[in-house]
Order: structure tokens, then sequence, then C-alpha cells
């Protein structure tokens, strides 16, 4: 039995009926086509398929589409405004903190967060908001070293 | 040479990605697309009785189900490219035929016009098949005896093959010795876990008779030359594209039952079929790596003189061959010299078939253990010694005028000066104070650890005398009638940024602007045959044969400009994209700029080149005139486009030294990493930027396996660590961080004078971590721990 759901993703609003153990994340990805949230563990623990909820970094693989009816989504291809990177998009190209760029919309979305949360955290304080999102490629380093960028270019 | 490279070039590839508007294959949309699903073995071992497809078949949603014997004559083996002396090989087919030999074995394809739907037959059709359990072999040691049960009965036992290898006389080297020096050592089994799970689409045209498939993989060529026998489609009609890839790590170097088998039933359906690997089943059936037990006996003279080095060894190999999984114990055989002067150097390895997944290349591939053999026993002997291990390594170290310095493992190493590279290390993390400052830490009762790692790799693979189907790579760089340059790569990057790093090549090399050049790759449809990316070789083969090929090009451009400017060649000089007459005609003439309006063309017109009376014109303008082809000297092609194929002679020998500070907590046994050093010499330096990110991403892999990671499998073959919750991969507030240096030493193989890099930090990094966390814990007489060196294990040592 489906139910009904709308959804403002990205500033746009979605109306539809999906299975309700459908989940978000398949729900972004196959239902509208926004491709860029992807799925890594299936298990909450990557956190590749990151987005906000409400303006809070979430989890989309471990998030029923029914959940999130009525909410307001932000997804990776939501992030720069009128074609304008997001200075965390920004700071991710600037300093190298990608390589195969698969973790990436997670791990920006989630930065975006840190950022808005803390815009002059440490470098502890960063590795700490990025604990919930694995990347294979980078060390880490040059996405800390984004996310110093975009803080700083944020409160500039 | 030009502008570009050498330059901290940010990448070309990252606004795609960054926007989330890439397409790895799970973004590639295709309309009735049906999806796949896998029944797979829940047992290590075992023998299939029956299996009841009824009720699955018969679900919503269903459209085929194909067990192990539906499709056993029709779809070839999984190939093993790997060929050593009486090596066996057991028949690998792409659904488990009579027996089941690992936990994850794929037994069952479920195809469905939904992915849920394909999902929930799956876990109907389970208990429909019948397996009765086997014994199984899970520890290679126990393998190897007599009495274990035998996984390929017809092989008779476990043992896949012996060999052994190395040069000099190694029981008179071991004579010579002061004394010997043993130490055992534990390589664990590693999930490379590569974001992105592996994942396959498929497309049949019916009506052309070709299949396109899309795959996650690191060699599309040569998966298409395999895809094509084991499904029995004519190569030409077979078509192997990999979109955006999320990271290898050498786990998608490899030719996988999945893919040959989502090719066949899109064959069968004639519809677009796909299947996206779960992170279970990444686990369970995606290839591991690592997993050696082996002694190391060095002979040593009371100097500290290394005078032989034997290393038996077993691996574990998993119950069959993937593509290279028996060669990858051999390349631990080929870097046992490490950065050292060894006399003579013996390895006896035992490959065993154990009740699991396939080892096979994981970053490194063989060379990380050899390293950590090397490294960790230059600890162990400067300790026996009472000797620093910094002079122990210094040593044996050949000195930079001994290059090309022949080891007893029979390789020629190209260029290298380690002790400039340690020196620097050294300097960098201050290691005399940190020496004292030790002392000091511990009379406080801190357990502070130095450890320091000089390794050698080799990267650039490889001569094709030296590998199994290939080394070499190719590549065609064409100019386009607008000028701009397109280069296409048989390798096959996926996340090592080298649509960035080939353009800085090729524009330096054309004079062209960086915005001109674009990479194109991954595409056996567009790309001349390559081999792909792996083995640290695309920018020291790939590169190279990007470079050459605009060497080719070149010597067309230059007739052509020579005959449009109407002059000899030996008249025309080239610098920055522009092809001049002599200076002195050309004042005399009394021209100057380009008229050609390049990339202005009125609409439908090409423009028509205006030579007369030039004395300069760019290569861009060349390009055009080739292709109008109204101005070409005789007996020359029209178009401007060249291909070359690079073989190189030799591998490439990175090198570098690795300092790492460890302080260990006493009341929890946690190691905290507190300063990492890294000096790393990789040749000639295309991007830093990247060389950077190279490195870190290549240590904390190294800091993963010597920390955290264990692919662990329990006495009955059940896979403990079947998701991320149970597999501990390195996280952003565990990591150090890294101060990074280079020394530079080109390599004489390839004209670049690049070496390689995408490997060098997990080769590295994993003897300097263990060895600064032995040196912590030497106060408790610690001599060796194996890894991963999880709290609990230090805990116990020391309380």
């Amino acid at each position: 039995m489906k139910q009904a759901i709308s959804i403002n993703v990205n500033g746009v609003d979605h109306a539809g009926e999906v299975e309700p153990r459908m989940l978000l994340v398949h729900y972004l990805r196959d239902a509208l086509g926004l491709t860029g949230t992807h799925v890594g563990c299936e298990t909450s623990i990557c956190g590749a398929c990151t987005i906000l909820l409400d303006g809070q970094a979430v989890k989309s693989c471990t998030v029923f589409a029914v959940q999130a009816d009525g909410s307001n989504i932000t997804t990776i291809e939501g992030l720069a405004a009128n074609g304008k990177l997001h200075p965390v998009q920004e700071g991710f190209w600037e300093c190298h903190g990608l390589q195969c760029g698969y973790c990436t919309p997670g791990m920006i979305m989630t930065s975006t967060q840190i950022v808005d949360r803390n815009p002059n955290a440490s470098r502890e304080e960063i590795r700490h908001g990025l604990e919930g999102n694995l990347c294979r490629c980078t060390g880490y380093q040059h996405i800390v070293e984004a996310v110093e960028y975009a803080a700083k270019k944020a409160g500039a | 040479m030009g502008k570009y490279v050498g330059e901290r070039i940010k990448r070309t590839e990252d606004p795609r990605l960054i926007k989330g508007l890439a397409h790895y294959v799970d973004d590639i949309r295709l309309p009735d697309t049906l999806h796949v699903a896998f029944v797979r073995s829940m047992y290590a071992h075992g023998r299939i009785q029956s299996i009841d497809t009824s009720e699955a078949a018969n679900m919503p949603g269903v459209v085929a189900v194909y067990t192990g014997k539906d499709i056993a004559s029709k779809i070839g083996p999984v190939p093993c490219a790997a060929a050593l002396p009486d090596l066996k090989v057991p028949d690998y087919r792409v659904l488990a035929t009579d027996k089941v030999l690992f936990v994850g074995h794929p037994i069952a394809a479920v195809v469905g016009t939904d992915k849920y739907a394909v999902r929930d037959a799956a876990e109907v059709l389970h208990p429909g098949v019948f397996v009765e359990e086997l014994p199984a072999v899970i520890n290679p040691i126990d393998g190897v005896d007599t009495n274990s049960p035998i996984i390929h009965e017809h092989f008779g036992n476990n043992i896949a093959y012996k060999l052994t290898s190395g040069e000099g006389d190694i029981d008179a080297a071991m004579k010579a010795a002061d004394r010997i020096v043993t130490q055992e050592m534990v390589h664990q089994r590693l999930a490379p876990i590569a974001m992105e799970p592996r994942g396959v689409l498929a497309r049949y045209f019916p009506g052309e008779e070709e299949l396109t498939v899309w795959s996650s993989t690191q060699i599309p060529h040569l998966l298409r030359t395999q895809l094509a026998l084991m499904i029995g489609i004519p190569e030409n009609k077979l078509r192997v594209i990999t979109p955006e890839v999320g990271g290898g790590f050498g786990s998608k170097l490899n030719v996988y039952a999945e893919e040959a088998l989502l090719g066949w039933i899109s064959m069968q359906l004639g519809k677009p079929v796909k299947w996206i690997e779960s992170r279970r089943e990444n686990m369970q059936a995606t290839i591991h790596g690592r997993a050696q037990v082996g002694t190391v006996e060095v002979g040593v003279k009371n100097d500290g003189t290394i005078t032989g080095l034997r290393y038996n060894v077993i691996a574990d190999l998993g119950a069959y061959h993937q593509l290279l999984t028996p060669a990858i114990p051999t390349l631990t055989g080929l870097m046992l010299s490490g950065a050292y002067k060894i006399p003579a150097i013996q390895m006896n390895v035992t490959g065993v078939f154990t009740n699991k997944m396939s080892t096979d290349a994981y970053r490194g591939a063989g060379r990380p253990e050899a390293t950590y053999v090397v490294e960790r026993v230059m600890d162990v002997v400067a300790r026996e010694l009472n000797m620093d291990p910094v002079e122990v390594r210094r040593k044996n170290f050949p000195a930079a005028s001994e290059f090309p310095f022949h080891t007893a493992t029979g390789l020629d190493y190209d260029s290298g000066d380690y002790e400039a590279a340690l020196k620097k290390a050294l300097d960098l993390s201050g290691y005399q104070k940190l020496r004292e400052e030790q002392k000091k830490s511990r009379d406080n009762g801190k357990l502070i650890g130095i450890g320091v790692s000089s390794y050698v790799e080799i990267c650039a693979l490889g001569p094709s005398q030296a590998m199994p189907a290939g080394g070499w790579e190719s590549a065609t760089v064409r100019i386009e009638p607008t000028g701009k340059v397109t280069v296409l790569t048989g390798a096959s990057p996926h996340g090592q940024g080298q649509e960035t790093s080939f353009a800085q090549i090729a524009a330096d090399e054309l004079g062209v602007d960086m915005n001109d050049v674009t990479v194109i790759h991954g595409d056996t449809g567009v790309v001349q045959y390559g081999i792909g990316t792996f083995g640290s070789r695309a920018t020291a083969v790939g590169g190279t044969a990007v470079l050459i090929a605009i060497q080719k090009l070149k010597e067309k451009a230059e007739k052509i400009a020579a005959h449009m400017m109407q002059c000899d060649a030996s008249a025309i000089s080239f610098e920055a994209g522009k092809y001049s007459r002599q200076a002195a005609a050309a004042v005399a003439a009394g021209t100057s700029e380009p008229v050609v309006p390049v990339g202005e063309a009125p609409a439908g017109a090409l423009p028509d080149p205006q030579t007369e009376g030039r004395t300069s014109l760019t290569i861009q303008d060349i390009a055009l005139a080739a292709h109008i082809a109204k101005e070409l000297p005789p007996d020359t092609e029209p178009g401007l486009s060249a291909t070359y194929f690079f073989e190189p002679k030799n591998f490439t020998f990175p090198f570098g030294t690795h300092v790492c500070v460890v302080e260990i907590d006493k009341e929890t046994g946690e190691t905290r990493i507190v300063r990492y050093i890294a000096v790393d010499d990789c040749g000639r330096v295309i991007n830093p930027l990247l060389v950077d990110g190279q490195i870190h991403g290549g240590i904390v892999q190294s800091i993963g396996q010597a920390l955290y990671e264990e692919v662990i499998y329990d006495d009955q073959g059940q896979l403990v660590t079947g998701e991320l919750m149970d597999y501990a991969l390195p996280k952003a507030s565990q990591m150090p961080w890294f101060e990074t240096d280079r020394t530079e030493t080109p390599s004489p193989v390839n004209p670049l004078g690049v070496k390689g890099v995408g490997e060098a930090g997990t080769i590295g990094a994993t003897p300097a971590i263990v060895n600064a966390v032995v040196d912590a814990l030497s106060p408790y007489g610690v001599k060796h721990i194996d890894m991963p060196l999880r709290p609990e294990k230090i805990w116990r040592l020391i309380h």
C-alpha cells in the first residue's frame, strides 16, 4: 500500500506516492533523479548519502521517504546558488578535498553543517564533525583544509 | 618545459563532482532497465543438493531466475591471468554449480523490474537452496596439513603453487653472518573498500547485435577482451564504458563473475540490466588483499651489515583465483631487497586455497608485505645489536652513485638517493631531539615511540616481458579543426586526477592553453586499446605515451608549417605553441600575429587559413589547415593526430623515508599518532597538489592496516566483518596532520622522469607506524606485535 508524501527538495515541491519501506535516498535518486546523493554502505556508517533535512545533516540511507513527508531537503545539487558554488564546494575544489568524488557530496553536506554551527572550528573540531563521513582516498587532511577555507570564506 | 607541469593546479574533473552532477554506474538511467539481485552462499564450504526457484520466479516483478546449472555451459570461467609454474587453476564459474566455496559465493541471479522486488525474491529463494555443509578450510596453515578438508577435491590438496625466487647463495650468505635474526609476521587480510561499491549496467541492442557494458572498473579494455571470451560475443561488438569510478585501490583491477553474467542476461532478455553491489556483497565478494603469514630470517654482521634474507611465507589465496591472485605474492618476492644491498635473497612461497573470498591486488599488492618484512626486521636487527634503527638502515643503503642498482631479487633499480630522503626526514622530524624527548617522557612514565621506514617500491607496471598481458600504455592526441585538443588515454583514472595532469603535460608540450585540452578515457568505443590504471603506472607509462604522441604529432605539424611558410623545416622553430620562421626572416617579411580567426568561423564554413606571407603559425592554425587540406605538403595525410603505444624498458623505483611518532595510552592501550613525517621521492612531479593527495590517502590506508583494519572469518568461515559497522576504516578524527616533503630524483626510464606515487604511502607507512608502537613498548620487552595494533592487544601486553 503506497503512501502519499510531499517534500520540498532544493526549493521545489514534490508530491508522490511511495512504498512505506522506500528509503529516502532511493526516493531522491530514483523518483526525483537527483543522483548526486550516493549510497556507500546502507548502514549509516559512511555518510556518502548525507543530505540536509530541515537544516540538519542526515544520512538518507537510513530514513524512510515517508518520514521526510512535509520536510525541506537540500541535496548536493541544491547547494550552489545562482550558478555560484557554495564556499564549501569552492573549498573542496581549491584544497583538493576530493579524489574519486564518491564520498564528496556527503562530505560537503556535512561540512556545510560544521561551518554553519561553528565558523571558528579548530582542526580537531572539524575532524570530530567529519567522523560520520568516510573517505578512502584523501586521508582527510585536504578535506579539513577545505572546511577551513570555507569557514574563512563564509566569515569574510 | 612549460607553464603547467610542476604547478599546483586544481583539478578540472572537480566541478562535476562537487556539484553532484557526475555519473557513476548507478547514476546512469536507461528506460526499461531490469534489476538483478544475487542469492549468495551462507556457507563457507558446502555441496549444493538442490535449488527450488519456483516460488521466487512467480513473485510479482520477477522476470527470470538463473542458477549455475542453467548457465554453466553458456558463460566461460572467471579468468586468471597469472602464469606460474605448475599453478593449479580451479574452474571458476560465474554461479556456483556443484559446491559453494566461500560465504558470498553467488548461487543464483534474480532478475526483475524493480530493485526492491528482486531483493525480496532473492530472500524468498534463499531457503529454496539446499546445501550440505562441509568442513571449511579457514586458516591457510591448517590448509596445507594432510588431514585438512580439500576444497578442490580433484587437486588432491589445497596447495595452489609453491615457488622459490631470488638470487645469490643464500646458505653461504647466512653462514657468513655473525648472527641470524628471525621474526614471524602476519599480514592480516584487508578489504579494499572503494567508497563506490562495484556496479554493472549492461545493454544489448538485438538489431545491431552489440552489447554495451558500463562497469566500475580500472581496466575497461582488458575487461572487454575477457568478457568477449567469457560470453562469446565478438570483441568488436562489445563496448565497455567506465563512467565515473568511485575508487578502486586494486579491487576493480579484475574481471568479476557479475560483469559477465549481467552482459549475458542482457543478451538473453534484450533489455538493459543493472546490478549495484551492496556493501555487504562488497565485503563478501570483492577481492581482499594481503593475507600472508611468514617468517623472515636475516643474516647480519655485528656492525649491522645484512648478508642475506630469507622469507618463507604462506599466502592465503581464498577459494578461487581472480585475475592476479597467485601473482601477488610474487611481487612480495621482487621487493624483498627493500632499500638495501643484500647479496643473497630467497623467498619460498606456498599459495594455499581457503574457503574465503580471493585475495588479489589491494593498493600496493604484495609490495607492502615486502616493505613491512624488510622494515620491521631492520628494527628487530637494530634492537638485537643495540644500534639506532637509522644507523642499521644507513649501513645497508646503496650509495646514490651505485645506481642503476641490481638486487638479489633480479631487479635493476632505476635511480635513487636514499640517504638524501632519509636525511631530509630526520631533519624535518628533528629525530635526535625526538629521541631525547622520548627518553625524558619515558622517565615520566609516558609511552612514546618513534618509528622509521625507508622504503622502495616498484612502479610504472611495467615492461610487457614482466607482465601477464601487456605493460605498455597508449595515447592518441588530436587537434580538432577549431584548435581544441583531444587526448585519448588508455589509462583509466578513477580518482587520481589524470584528466588534469595529462592536460598539463599536453598543454605544455603543445604550447596551448590547458582549457583547450580535454582528456578522454574509459570507453572502448572511443579510446584505442589500453591497459588501465593500476600499479602506479598511469603517469609514468600513460603520461609518457601522451608526451610521445604529441611529439609525433608535432613532427607532422612542423612539416605542414614549413610548407605553409614556404621555407625549409630546418628554418623553423617552435615555442609557446607557435611555429616561426627564423627571426631574421620574420622581420624581413614584416608580418606579425596570426590572422586566422580560429573558433570564429561563420556558420557552415570553416575559415580559410590565410597563410600568404606568414612567418608564424600556431599549432592550432596548423590543425585547421591540416583538416581543410588545401595547403598540405605532397604525400601528407590530412588531419592532425598521432597515436603512440609506449613500452617501458624498466619499472621505476620511487622511495622515501617516513618517521612516525606515537603515544600510547597506558590505561586504554590506544595508540595516537602524534606526528607523521613523510619524505617521498616519486621522480619528477607533474602536479604537487595531486601528489600530496596520493601520499596522504596512501598513508591513511597504511594506518588502517597498522592500527584498525582486519577482515575476520570465524572458524566456520562466516564473515564476521560483513559490513562497515564491523570493519574499522580510519576516520578523520583518528588521523594525524601529515608533514610532507619531497626529494626529486628523475627516473631515466621515461622522458618525463616520473616514477609514480599512487601506492607509496600504503607501501612506506605501515612499518613506520608499527615500528613506532613497538619502540614505545620496548620498556616492556616487546619486540614485535602483529597488526592490527588494536587497543586491547596493546593493553594486554602492558598489563
